[in-house]
């Protein structure tokens, strides 16, 4: 699904600075719908982010991250040109997939 | 089972163990793979059995963790947070909210270069201390930050 994902990677002085925004709707699992039935959870647990292929950031999310969740992060040592990808997976197994090139 | 993922599950959860597995061929350095879940501590109620599930127990107060949060967030839904580790060797940082139904927000590595820094907008039942934990040097450190909600974000 990678229009699920927007990216960024712009350079602020010597670091490559990386927002990212994903598409999900975080369910935490405690909420009701309109008819009184607990909507199940449904959010990304595991998100890794990599500079030209190494891993740079490594996270576990819970239920408490906001809907739609936003990430920034900073990378020393990278340069215009160079790619920065993010892996995310939600807790169903589906995953989300981005990649930018640093502007 | 699949031999890589025997190897991974094996040293579930420890950086090491990826470098160990890609050391003996079976992790392809183009496969990336996360650090296991850790589903006890996402799923801990209580805020120092949470730390400690997360490997954050015994956490001393740092005043160079600076957390960046809003003194009034309106819509407790969606709490713009940001936080920066000044404490050298800091390898990872974890986000707690202290009075959320289960306190353990998120948990990050840096690796490889990252600065350990970390911006993102979470979910807030209501008026709480927004508490960031930082390991570093093997250490534990923590700072907290008061956010009052007017409308809690996690329903119910």
């Amino acid at each position: 699904m990678a229009e699920a994902m927007k990216m960024r990677a712009t350079m602020e002085g010597a670091v490559v600075d990386v927002k990212v925004l994903i598409q999900h709707p975080m369910d935490t699992g405690l909420m009701k719908d309109k008819t009184g039935k607990l909507i199940p959870a449904h959010f990304i647990n595991q998100v890794v982010a990599t500079l030209n292929g190494k891993t740079v950031i490594d996270a576990q999310w819970g239920v408490g991250i906001a809907q739609n969740p936003f990430i920034g992060f900073r990378i020393k040592g990278g340069k215009p040109g160079d790619k920065v990808a993010v892996n995310a997976v939600d807790n169903l197994g589906t995953k989300f997939d981005g990649e930018v090139v640093v502007a | 089972m699949n031999q890589l993922r025997r190897a991974f599950l094996k040293n579930a959860g420890t950086v090491g163990a990826v470098a160990a597995a890609i050391a003996t061929g079976l992790l392809n350095p183009g496969t990336v793979l996360a650090a296991a879940w850790n589903s006890l501590a996402f799923t801990t109620k209580d805020l120092a059995e949470a730390m400690k599930n997360a490997g954050y127990e015994g956490a001393v107060e740092s005043s160079d963790i600076v957390i960046k949060a809003p003194d009034i967030a309106e819509n407790g839904a969606v709490v713009p947070v940001s936080a920066t580790s000044n404490i050298a060797g800091t390898t990872s940082m974890a986000i707690f909210i202290d009075k959320n139904p289960v306190p353990m927000i998120a948990d990050f590595q840096f690796l490889n270069g990252a600065e350990p820094y970390i911006a993102t907008r979470v979910k807030m039942a209501k008026t709480s201390l927004v508490r960031v934990t930082v390991k570093a040097g093997g250490k534990n450190y923590m700072a907290s930050r008061e956010v009052k909600v007017t409308i809690g974000g996690c329903g119910g």
